[in-house]
């Protein structure tokens, strides 16, 4: 069966990736001298490699007014270089029987190719020749322009469960950036040139602000030959900006919002606190609120399930996510969609009850067993993706995390105990600091 | 992203393509399944896929959407365990089972520890030979169905798919959503669940692919415990769909800001000698990744789109050739004009040597690359006993690719493609488009 609604909440947190446990084995990681990072991971099962570059530089570290230009030059840093034509990074790609892609989040910016392991130079060299030579005609960048404000349509203006999460976010950070979306507001999108994009650029883009991730049949050495060669030639920017951006002040007024619109017709309810991220050399509170989130709404066994869906039989669905993996402070969020008859004010309430009954009684022991049992699993799973991997340790790199940070987790989410889960339940799920928001359809006028 | 999600398969050397090494064994269990083996031992768990041809085309007409209703249940209560108590004993053994529907199948995806591979197995084969089909899980996988068809009804993607689908294959079981309509699922009861379960969880339709750590001597056992006991055979396989295409352009009014349209003209079967050249043909034309020619000039050079692409669908009873845009509600008719004329320039004009040269380069480049991860290959290879493909095909289908020819590939584009009939469905609020189709 279609299970209709989970695809709604995987989408907020767009672009990021789940935080589960994995092998530290295989993976070899330095550091150039011009200060990019390197990470290898080796898997030798198919003759594949994932060559991936991340820069430190997301959404969230847009100057103000120009939201969307760290998506914009991801766009455009296909559009050509000093020897390379607009499209032809991808068409050369494609020539070798690879294929390339980009995405953008708030803490990053990715640009990955996947391709048979001896054309690993080939890639590597046109990847390092962008890092530095961009060249961009003010033409690709007008179309190009048209281009986003199409994804914008096509993703957000179309979906009224992604108005409400921009909606929702905005409500969240009163000053942080993580308010504003990636993609951009749309009036904002329609002013961005090219000169915001190549200042965006220059400012942002160094091998000293990037980390290499290659993955697959390949060996530390003959990565690092590769890198030396390619990226290793390039010159640090000295004049790095530090990243610090505006931080929330103290939340002490819980926030409600309200999104109507005439293409819903199945609400719901979603509630959200802010809480800490991952940081690096102290990850303990986020291991136990992560699995807090899987305890409380992390699949058929979570208490929300059995308490909304299966024994009071108000919900059709339930969830909660935490998303660790931030450089700056992220949220813990659920959502209850309703079961037929049942009013989001209900439904809420019931998700009330659920947790404010949870602080008192704490998991039940079997089902962290469980838990833990399923991550220690996930590092044998794990191991079947190396791409997967390698967009892990990009994440965590991109976001103040380590390596050593990234092969400290299973162990620590492994050490968490039934207390303090119920220690962070205590100090996050405040409602003080809560968001709550109803997406639902316009009121009926007589 | 760059590209669209979907798209996502995406001068200096020429590529001297790389030969897939696969080694499949075919394995046929002392209980007479037969299945395909790939062995690894690197990782220690297993990758199970198993296809069950049919899908929700086996509903009866009365019972549209029991076979969903159906699948969605399979991991709610089995033997004699409810929904909880199964959910717990499949966690506690951290195994991973997933079960899902289409038109033409009903699919099951396992990954199972070594550590503890015949209590996983065995926990599977509850859920697909016994299932409860409890009356509380019933109607809790109901409303949940029931939301989803909610959801339905004002999400302009699933208005297009569903207009697109009622046009073109109209009473065929193609033509309405699988998971029936909201009467159709409220009437649903136990017994046409059960008989759903009987006609599509059967011996004589199922394909089955392991790939990981087994052995051909442990997988024989552990497949005959697994589906020996499931009736031999089941519903008959639903007739050829007749395809409706009309040409022009149906219109679904609807209020957002963006239009999407589906169109689609008649596809190409499988085991066509012209397949590997309509293949490569929409490779050039609306496949693969940043290359083609309607991404060329809808989007790159237009800017009117963010996607656009173009496949050969291959159904068990329909072959379509179809494809989709979205564009502003001001933009979208340049967008279908564009693509129209783009249909009519490669029919009329064909493609050129190089176009040619460039797409077998990426196809036979790009196809060694999917076989990455047990369980990937594992899906890959329960695909190919789905299209009645040997296991030497992986060897050999990079030769198929570069067989074609300059002028095979220009004929298929004069026989094949078609302008006239290739019809649109736009679902939005399109300026400067009129319906042709009421």
């Amino acid at each position: 069966m279609r299970k209709p609604f989970l695809w709604l909440f995987v989408l907020a947190a767009w672009l990021s990736l789940p935080v589960a446990a994995f092998a530290s084995e295989n993976v070899t990681a330095f550091q150039l001298e011009n200060g990019m990072d390197v990470v290898v991971i080796e898997d030798d099962r198919a003759p594949v490699v994932t060559h991936m570059v991340w820069y430190r530089v997301g959404a969230a570290d847009e100057p103000a007014g120009q939201s969307g230009i760290a998506h914009f030059l991801e766009h455009l840093m296909f559009k050509g270089t000093e020897t390379l034509a607009p499209g032809e990074f991808s068409s050369v790609v494609a020539r070798n029987g690879g294929s390339d892609n980009a995405f953008t989040s708030q803490d990053y910016t990715a640009y990955f190719q996947r391709i048979a392991a001896d054309r690993l130079d080939l890639v590597m060299g046109m990847e390092a020749d962008r890092m530095s030579n961009l060249r961009l005609a003010e033409a690709d960048v007008r179309t190009e322009r048209d281009v986003i404000l199409e994804e914008r349509n096509q993703r957000v203006e179309n979906s009224p469960s992604a108005l409400f999460r921009e909606q929702k976010s905005a409500t969240q950070y009163l000053n942080h950036p993580y308010g504003i979306p990636i993609i951009g507001w749309q009036h904002e999108i329609r002013e961005l040139d090219r000169e915001a994009a190549l200042s965006f650029y220059e400012t942002h883009y160094a091998p000293n602000n990037a980390i290499l991730v290659v993955a697959g049949d390949v060996t530390p050495d003959t990565v690092r030959a590769l890198a030396e060669k390619h990226y290793g030639v390039i010159e640090a920017n000295p004049d790095l900006p530090p990243r610090t951006r505006p931080q929330e002040p103290p939340q002490l007024a819980e926030r409600r919002l309200m999104l109507r619109d005439g293409r819903v017709s199945q609400p719901y309810v979603n509630r959200a606190y802010l809480a800490p991220e991952r940081d690096s050399g102290a990850q303990q509170e986020a291991a136990a609120l992560h699995l807090l989130a899987q305890v409380l709404g992390g699949g058929q066994t979570s208490v929300l399930n059995e308490r909304l869906q299966i024994e009071q039989k108000i919900a059709v669905q339930t969830g909660a996510w935490y998303s660790g993996t931030s450089l700056d402070q992220t949220t813990i969020e659920f959502v209850v969609v309703p079961a037929a008859g049942v009013t989001l004010a209900e439904a809420e309430d019931a998700l009330d009850e659920v947790l404010t009954e949870f602080v008192e009684t704490g998991p039940d022991p079997e089902q962290l067993d469980r838990l833990k049992m399923q991550l220690r699993a996930e590092e044998i799973y794990d191991r079947d993706d190396a791409s997967g991997l390698a967009r892990r340790y990009g994440a965590a790199l991109t976001s103040g995390l380590t390596v050593e940070d990234v092969q400290a987790w299973p162990d620590l989410l492994q050490d968490v105990t039934a207390e303090e889960i119920v220690a962070a339940a205590k100090r996050v799920l405040d409602h003080q600091s809560s968001v709550t928001g109803q997406l639902l359809a316009p009121e009926v006028t007589q | 992203m760059k590209h669209l999600l979907f798209l996502s398969l995406a001068l200096m050397l020429a590529a001297a393509p790389l030969h897939a090494e696969i080694e499949i064994d075919e394995v046929t269990t002392p209980g007479g399944l037969d299945a395909w083996l790939v062995e690894d031992h690197s990782i220690p768990f297993v990758a199970l896929e198993i296809r069950f041809r049919g899908g929700a085309s086996l509903d009866s007409s009365d019972a549209r959407g029991a076979t969903n209703l159906m699948v969605g249940l399979l991991e709610e209560g089995a033997d004699d365990m409810t929904a909880q108590d199964f959910a717990r004993a499949r966690d506690t053994l951290a195994a991973k089972f997933s079960y899902d529907v289409s038109d033409d199948t009903v699919s099951i995806s396992a990954q199972m520890l070594t550590e503890n591979r015949d209590e996983a197995a065995a926990l599977l084969r509850a859920s697909l030979v016994a299932p409860r089909f409890d009356d509380d899980a019933i109607e809790r996988v109901r409303g949940q169905v029931l939301s989803g068809l909610r959801s339905a009804q004002t999400d302009p993607r699933d208005l297009v798919s569903r207009a697109f689908d009622r046009l073109i294959f109209g009473d065929h079981p193609y033509g309405s959503p699988l998971e029936g309509t909201m009467d159709s699922v409220e009437g649903l009861t136990r017994e046409d669940i059960a008989a759903a379960h009987r006609a599509a969880l059967t011996r004589e339709h199922v394909h089955i692919s392991a790939v990981g750590d087994i052995t051909a001597e442990e997988l024989g056992p552990l497949l005959d415990d697994l589906l020996g006991d499931l009736p031999q055979e089941g519903a008959q396989l639903p007739a050829r769909a007749d395809l409706n295409l009309p040409g022009g352009v149906l219109m679904e009014p609807f209020e957002t800001p963006q239009s999407i349209a589906a169109f689609a003209q008649a596809g190409v079967e499988r085991d066509d000698p012209d397949f590997f050249a309509a293949y490569v043909l929409n490779h050039i034309l609306g496949g693969g990744g940043f290359e083609s020619r309607l991404v060329t000039e809808v989007r790159v050079k237009r800017g009117l789109t963010y996607g656009v692409y173009s496949y050969l669908s291959d159904k068990d009873a329909a072959q379509l050739w179809v494809g989709s845009v979205s564009s502003a509600n001001d933009r979208v008719a340049e967008a279908i004009r564009v693509i129209r004329d783009e249909w009519a320039r490669i029919r009329d004009d064909g493609v050129t040597e190089e176009e040619l040269r460039d797409a077998k380069t990426y196809l036979t480049g790009a196809y060694p690359l999917q076989f990455e991860g047990n369980s990937q290959i594992a899906r890959i290879a329960v695909g190919m006993q789905m299209d009645g493909l040997p296991v030497d095909y992986i060897a050999n289908r990079n030769d198929m690719v570069e067989a074609v020819t300059l002028e095979q590939i220009n004929r298929v584009a004069q026989d094949r493609v078609d302008p006239e009939t290739l019809t649109f469905v736009v679902v939005g609020q399109p300026e400067g488009l009129d319906g042709s189709i009421n």
